[in-house]
């Protein structure tokens, strides 16, 4: 069985978004960057499922900017055996992400693929699910569990009170929740290493595919602020605002 | 021209997201219809056709349905998408799961999350863990968006509106997926999205045991959801699905309660719209006493048993 994970270069979790002057976008010239946490995730899984011996090739694939080398050189640290860059500098926003994909999928027949459940940069939370839709596979999202099973994975997905159990038929499309697992650190010599592991290139260009954005983003803004907090004393004022102040307790 | 909502249900009820939508879905000033799927769904699309501003309800129902797929739930709702200007869901893991797959189905971007409809194409979304708010254009001609639900009023039930229910049939049935179960997290404590009080707590609270032990008694007298930080949940204090913040169930309860939690970005972007926010923290310098509106610099050991008595 092959696994292809794709991972996103996004700003390091640590560092404080700023905005640009003008309110147009974020400024994020000099940030620190790294590889998406979920992401982390779905690399992990994929190496335990080749340790387990379930799976004979990793192939870690990102999307963007030359500079993108960087998560996929991560990947390939951490385990992965070999990386695909999809190289473009249009901004790519999901759906143009999951048509890249695709294409790559359609070269690379992997079994199973595997993503993080959302970037930490949009939030959107919404490649995977596309990417199945245009593969017309299943999908089992924001997975705490995968177990392979003869032509199917077996997958536990985190859902509003519970969990839920699907079986997915081979090929599909998971996404990565934190709980999956804790991802291995790189050690150095791992690092070094894997800058002799193969790095392929593609220019999405090639592809003839149209990944332009249909989003827009006109402005941003910092989020509304509460004004600070009063401290308080003692418990007994605390009941005596919430009670009278307040009126939010009987 | 309408607006369709994807109704969420537990198989007996609407969630209360669903009537959330059901107000963030009159900013077109369209027909608003709803699609209600499920096993034995006739009292549920009877439901959602008494909420005011509904004009339609869309009713399928079907034993495969009992447990719904995203495969499944995304075909019905591209079958029923037809005439729509708008598939609009509440941004929860049902959404989640559901709408992007739609709007790759459909061949349109999805919003995801959205918090304010500024205008018909244009909404407002928080990016960066919730620490930037973006204002954002679509150029599609068809809107798929999930909407955060604490931050649209629930729709009102009108007992004289009775919108009228169509019935879909299911025409086929995903081969690529099957259900196998479901474990909940049984709890005696309302449901975290919707609860008027919440009762969370961080890794301060320092084991499993002693999360229950001070945080449950105090959730138990204010019939309080318990909620929990991620730092909290991943220490395995607490179970995921009660992870209050942007990447687990954003809240915006009347009251929110705060217990031995740092007020790291990603956990306050979940709450930081309830109504009334109190810190209990031992830590003069937490972050989250700068969105709370009362706090206590305290022992959370000593404070929160202090608290429960204290309210008699």
């Amino acid at each position: 069985m092959k696994i292809l994970v794709a991972v996103k270069r996004v700003v390091d979790y640590n560092v404080k978004v700023r905005l640009k002057p003008d309110g147009s976008d974020v400024d994020i010239a000099g940030a620190k960057m790294g590889i998406n946490p979920f992401d982390e995730n779905a690399i992990e899984e994929a190496l335990r499922l080749k340790e387990r011996g379930h799976v004979s090739e990793v192939v870690a694939v990102t999307l963007g900017m030359a500079a993108c080398q960087d998560v996929l050189r991560h990947a390939l640290a951490m385990g992965a055996d070999r990386a695909i860059l999809v190289e473009t500098d249009v901004l790519l926003q999901p759906l143009g992400i999951a048509r890249l994909l695709k294409a790559v999928v359609e070269r690379e027949q992997p079994d199973l693929i595997i993503l993080g459940k959302q970037a930490i940069d949009d939030d959107a939370g919404q490649t995977g699910q596309m990417l199945a839709a245009l593969l017309g596979v299943g999908q089992g999202t924001f997975i705490s569990a995968v177990d392979v099973h003869e032509g199917e994975v077996h997958v536990t997905r985190e859902v509003d009170g519970g969990t839920e159990t699907l079986a997915l038929r081979l090929p599909a499309v998971v996404t990565a929740d934190l709980r999956l697992n804790e991802p291995r650190y790189v050690k150095l010599p791992n690092l070094m290493m894997a800058k002799k592991k193969p790095i392929q290139t593609y220019q999405a260009v090639d592809f003839g595919i149209d990944a332009s954005p249909h989003l827009k983003q006109l402005t941003v803004a910092n989020p509304p602020t509460r004004k600070p907090g009063i401290k308080l004393d003692s418990v007994q004022e605390l009941v005596e605002k919430l009670r009278t102040e307040k009126k939010v307790i009987g | 021209m309408s607006v369709l909502i994807l109704a969420e249900h537990d198989g007996h009820t609407l969630k209360q997201a669903t009537y959330r939508a059901v107000t963030a879905a009159q900013h077109w000033q369209l027909p608003v219809h709803v699609l209600v799927a499920g096993h034995t769904t006739a009292a549920i699309a009877q439901e959602a056709a008494a909420i005011q501003g509904v004009a339609q309800v869309i009713q399928v129902d079907a034993a495969v349905l009992a447990h719904p797929l995203a495969e499944d739930i995304a075909d019905l709702l591209v079958r029923a998408g037809g005439d729509h200007t708008v598939i609009l869901a509440a941004h929860t893991a049902f959404g989640k799961n559901v709408l992007p797959r739609v709007a790759a189905l459909l061949d349109v971007a999805m919003l995801s999350d959205v918090v304010t409809i500024v205008g018909p194409k244009t909404y407002v979304r928080p990016i960066y863990a919730g620490s930037i708010y973006a204002t954002v254009e679509s150029i599609d001609a068809l809107q798929v968006l999930t909407i955060r639900a604490s931050s649209f009023a629930a729709a009102s039930v009108s007992p004289g509106n009775a919108a009228p229910i169509v019935m879909m049939d299911v025409s086929t049935t995903t081969a690529h997926v099957r259900w196998l179960g479901q474990v909940h997290n049984v709890s005696e404590r309302p449901e975290l999205a919707s609860a008027r009080v919440v009762v969370s707590g961080g890794r301060s609270l320092g084991s499993a045991e002693k999360f229950q032990v001070v945080l449950a008694p105090l959730a138990e007298k204010l019939d309080a959801a318990l909620g929990a930080t991620r730092a909290a949940v991943d220490a395995g204090f607490a179970p995921n699905d009660i992870q209050v913040g942007q990447t687990g169930t954003v809240v915006a309860p009347e009251l929110y309660i705060a217990v031995g939690i740092s007020g790291a970005v990603q956990h306050t972007a979940g709450m930081k719209d309830s109504k009334v926010i109190v810190a209990i923290n031992h830590d003069a310098d937490a972050a989250i006493f700068q969105v709370s509106d009362y706090y206590l610099v305290a022992d959370l050991f000593e404070t929160v048993p202090a608290l429960t008595e204290a309210l008699g």
